[in-house]
């Protein structure tokens, strides 16, 4: 069963992307922030990691980098968590190795046909 | 030791409504039997400073705590000492719970609706509010009581301050 | 598979709420800082991105938990905030007002969302004048929109870049969503495969050239290769005509329900508890199922455990409810600032004691008695700043909010350097209400609690703020309620002290019994002062008034308890019995009962619903036997004590003072 990392400063949002993705079938583990993300990640083989932008701490896009500097991490995917006005985190995103994004606000359905399509 | 009967009114479906009777001072008094919680004997309660006279004090009816009313000083009859067939009926309305103390309880007897007719003027205004109908039953006269208005909060209220 | 967002709504509520009072707190100290500093200033960046930071989370989930307006506003608020974080529009006072102008819009927006009522009416308004403020216009955003194409199907050539891998992407990925919309059709490129020997398999070397056989629109093609467009080459030719749309989400709203936020060491800490206890119990249980006397110390030893442990949750359980103070003192910095800008005055807040714990029922209704007493004290106590300065005095005036816990009891101390209580005015006012005899002596502090009067306000004008028939009188018996009491000491040009004592919790009290004729009351132990046996001599009756006892010098109005309550005591003589000393704000009174019976720990039981509100009487509980005691409210039976004579028992007292000094002599 695929592991999932989702890191958000919001814990409605970390609650909600949670149950979502669990109740899919899939194991999730949450993060608060990018350096707590960082050191779970070290511990244990995420399959995908789903991160928002503005965390305290260590944000999104250091967050990407420092995975993509990981040997496991290096074509694991990871999507930012964005909204439609920062097309400029998304292009910054990108070139720091980000996978894709997923645009805010979403409805679980639309997270879950996310995850399966980039999962399998 | 006191007795604790409890009673679980269940209306038969249809026209007539179900009454608990006691006696109290030699006339007979009905309530509907769906406000009656339980009936008990008499035990101590623990007197309300400066609340009217008839508020007898309260009671703890299984952790919640209750106001006891002796009927007879509601209706201004005369006091009797308590014995052993004194009864507290303790009524529940809309989550309200007093306990009535009364001289005997009598028996449950079903009612249709027009046995019920409208008290005529009697016995002065006092005791009036709290009349709902008369009847008859074996040829005796059962008064029904408005349980509700009797326990009511703002009467109580008035009529402590009334006594203060 | 539908999921229901509401579950999560509580908690969403909180967050932004917090939120919100952070990005109030955050402001409220920007103002301050650019008011000193006169004009803008270098701010720190990590202030400004907090607080932007605050915006778009609120944004962000109500976007999502479908609050769409709530969203829509939010994300005007943080537009501008970005601006300003970013360096791209100066902050100054005039950006900040309006900024704390759409804090409290986007609260009463939570509110609204939450509680299930109508937006605040300001809203529209507001979001215009945050767009405005942004110096560069920033483009609308817009949902997907179908953008019809003509053809029955799409050629599309992809042709991923060497590096496509370490973004995580994977081109077949693309293809199996590809194949979801339609038919297609695939052709690979192999025309970049290296030889064997220089093959590197984290690159991508392959392309694809692709026909989907339906009618898509464009949309869609963008949303597939929308993370990779420039990761690849990319070319789409459509070959026949359709449209699709795209659907909007479902809007949910739910009011949301009370809550706690408990912190996890607290609920560890009862898990522990409970664990103990059943151990203890099971315990208990088998040492019952075949008891012999011999085992009677060991009964003994397991239920004084139960004791312990009993005890033990009690405390974690009361203990959750507790919260610190700090959560009514945030908003005082807010309210300082709005009423003394009101009044012109000029006022620094200092609190202290915001960890204090309190339970949270006590938290709830003492904010709007604290409220009125800051408000007062911004109002009456401090002085406009021309008058401090004429007295020799900063013109900032500082009003300080302090909190701490005593011999079981919170202690909330509000206290002003302002001009103090014109104790001239107060008792002129006193006569004139006819609450005070006219040639009535009063002690300084005598005449400071008159202030706590019914019908007091020695304010000239009813302003907007006093209000009218708010008194302190109200104050007072709102915490009397929750069992505390309030007093006030005074210091002519120096300020005011407001000193409010309240019980940890509602629930459990420690309490003294008392016999009292046939009847056992209950008196909290934080009221009483100390008890001693009576010396017929020290009480006497003067002008046939209420009886008064002296205590070590002090005269105190005396309440036979069983007379008060209409009992037939037990002692009539005064040396048959006890007095217990009591003290009630600011004030002691004797009570005589019959008996001490001992301390003991009772539940409170409100009387409330069913019976009217009795004098001298609290509350009520249920004794180890069942039956029901009554509980003492020691406020009340000091004022009944010091009424009993209306307040000519100065006289009383003054009389009694002679009255002794000729008899000791």
């Amino acid at each position: 069963m695929p592991t999932i990392m989702t890191v958000d400063d919001t814990a409605s949002m970390r609650q909600m992307i949670s149950f979502t993705l669990g109740s899919a079938g899939y194991e999730v583990i949450e993060a608060a922030d990018g350096a707590e993300a960082l050191k779970l990640a070290q511990g244990r083989k995420v399959d995908l990691v789903i991160a928002d932008v503005n965390m305290p701490n260590m944000d999104g896009i250091t967050l990407v980098k420092s995975l993509r500097a990981m040997e496991q991490y290096k074509f694991t995917p990871i999507l930012m968590l964005t909204t439609e006005s920062q097309a400029g985190k998304r292009d910054e995103g990108k070139s720091a190795g980000a996978t894709g994004w997923i645009v805010k606000p979403f409805n679980p359905e639309q997270l879950v046909n996310v995850v399966r399509k980039v999962l399998g | 030791m006191h007795d604790t009967v409890s009673v679980t009114g269940t209306p038969r479906s249809g026209d007539s409504e179900q009454y608990l009777t006691f006696r109290l001072d030699g006339l007979d008094y009905g309530i509907p039997i769906m406000q009656v919680q339980e009936i008990r004997g008499w035990t101590k309660v623990t007197p309300l400073p400066n609340s009217p006279r008839y508020i007898k004090g309260v009671l703890n009816l299984r952790g919640t705590i209750v106001p006891i009313i002796d009927l007879r000083l509601r209706f201004n009859l005369d006091e009797v000492p308590y014995d052993a067939l004194t009864v507290i009926v303790v009524v529940n309305v809309g989550g309200r719970l007093a306990g009535l103390v009364v001289d005997a309880v009598s028996d449950v007897i079903a009612l249709a609706p027009e046995d019920r007719r409208t008290p005529p003027e009697f016995e002065g205004q006092a005791n009036r509010q709290f009349v709902q109908g008369l009847t008859q039953v074996d040829d005796k006269l059962l008064v029904l009581i408005d349980v509700d208005k009797l326990i009511n909060q703002e009467t109580l209220a008035e009529a402590a301050e009334a006594a203060a | 598979m539908a999921i229901d967002l509401r579950r999560f709504h509580s908690t969403y509520f909180e967050e932004s709420l917090e939120g919100v009072a952070v990005m109030e707190a955050e402001l409220l100290d920007i103002e301050r800082m650019l008011q000193r500093s006169g004009g803008a200033q270098e701010l720190d960046a990590e202030r400004l991105n907090r607080i932007f930071r605050a915006a778009h989370s609120i944004k962000g989930g109500s976007g999502t938990f479908g609050f769409a307006d709530v969203a829509h506003f939010a994300h005007a608020l943080e537009s501008l905030l970005d601006e300003i974080r970013s360096g791209r529009r100066a902050l100054d006072l005039e950006v900040v007002g309006l900024l704390m102008r759409a804090v409290d819009c986007l609260r009463a927006f939570l509110l609204a969302a939450r509680d299930g009522a109508a937006p605040p009416a300001e809203a529209e308004a507001l979001r215009g004048a945050l767009e405005r403020a942004q110096t560069a216009g920033r483009p609308a955003s817009s949902a997907l929109e179908p953008v019809a194409s003509t053809g029955s199907g799409w050629e599309i050539e992809f042709h991923p870049h060497e590096r496509f891998f370490h973004t995580g992407n994977d081109p077949l990925r693309l293809l199996r969503t590809l194949a979801e919309l339609g038919q297609l059709v695939v052709r690979a490129d192999t025309s970049r495969l290296p030889a064997w020997e220089q093959f590197d398999p984290e690159l991508c070397y392959l392309g694809w050239s692709l026909t989907l056989q339906k009618p898509v629109a464009r949309s869609a093609l963008d949303e597939v290769f929308a993370w990779v467009v420039g990761d690849c080459e990319l070319q789409l030719r459509p070959i026949a005509a359709a449209t699709a749309p795209s659907d909007p989400g479902p809007k949910t709203e739910e009011k949301g329900a009370t809550s706690i936020r408990v912190a996890t060491a607290k609920v560890d800490a009862l898990v522990d508890i409970v664990g103990e206890l059943v151990i203890t119990q099971t315990m208990l249980s088998q040492l019952v199922e075949d008891f012999t006397p011999e085992r009677l110390a060991r009964l003994r030893a397991g239920v004084a455990q139960l004791e312990r442990h009993t005890r033990d949750l009690q405390d974690a359980v009361l203990g959750i409810r507790m919260l610190p103070i700090g959560f009514v003192f945030s908003r005082f910095p807010r309210l300082a600032r709005d009423v003394s800008a009101m009044l012109g005055k000029q006022v620094e807040l200092a609190i202290s004691g915001e960890r204090t714990e309190l339970d949270k029922a006590i938290i709830e209704r003492i904010t709007d008695p604290l409220t009125h007493l800051v408000r007062n004290a911004i109002d009456h106590g401090i002085e406009t700043p021309e008058e401090r300065r004429r007295a020799g005095k900063p013109a900032y005036g500082s009003i300080r909010l302090d909190a701490y816990h005593k011999a079981g009891n919170v202690v909330i101390e509000v206290s002003d350097d302002g001009r103090g209580l014109d104790r001239q005015r107060i008792l002129a006012k006193a006569r004139a209400l006819g609450l005070v005899a006219p040639e009535a002596e009063l002690e300084p502090a005598q005449i400071d609690e008159l202030i706590f009067m019914p019908g007091f306000s020695t304010a000239e004008s009813i302003n907007d703020l006093s209000g009218r028939g708010v008194g302190l009188d109200v104050v007072r018996s709102n915490i009397r309620a929750l069992g505390g009491g309030v007093e006030v000491s005074s210091v002519p040009g120096r300020g005011t002290r407001f000193i409010i004592r309240l019980p940890l919790t509602l629930a459990i009290v420690d309490g003294m019994s008392l016999q009292v004729g046939s009847e056992i009351y209950i008196l909290p132990l934080a009221w009483i002062a100390e008890t001693l046996r009576v010396q017929p001599e020290r009480v006497s009756q003067p002008a046939g008034g209420p009886e008064i006892i002296s205590v070590r010098g002090e005269y105190l109005p005396l309440l036979r308890l069983d007379r008060l309550f209409n009992l037939p005591a037990r002692a009539r003589e005064l040396d048959q019995g006890i007095v217990v000393i009591i003290e009630a704000d600011g004030r002691r009174a004797g009570l005589f009962v019959d008996e001490l019976l001992g301390q003991q720990q009772v539940v409170l039981k409100s009387l409330e619903p069913h019976c009217a509100r009795l004098e001298g009487i609290s509350a009520a509980t249920i004794l180890g036997d069942g039956t029901v005691a009554l509980i003492l409210d020691a406020g009340s039976l000091v004022r009944q004590a010091y009424s009993a004579a209306s307040l000519a028992a100065p006289v009383a007292l003054g009389a009694a003072q002679a009255a002794f000094s000729t008899a000791l002599h």
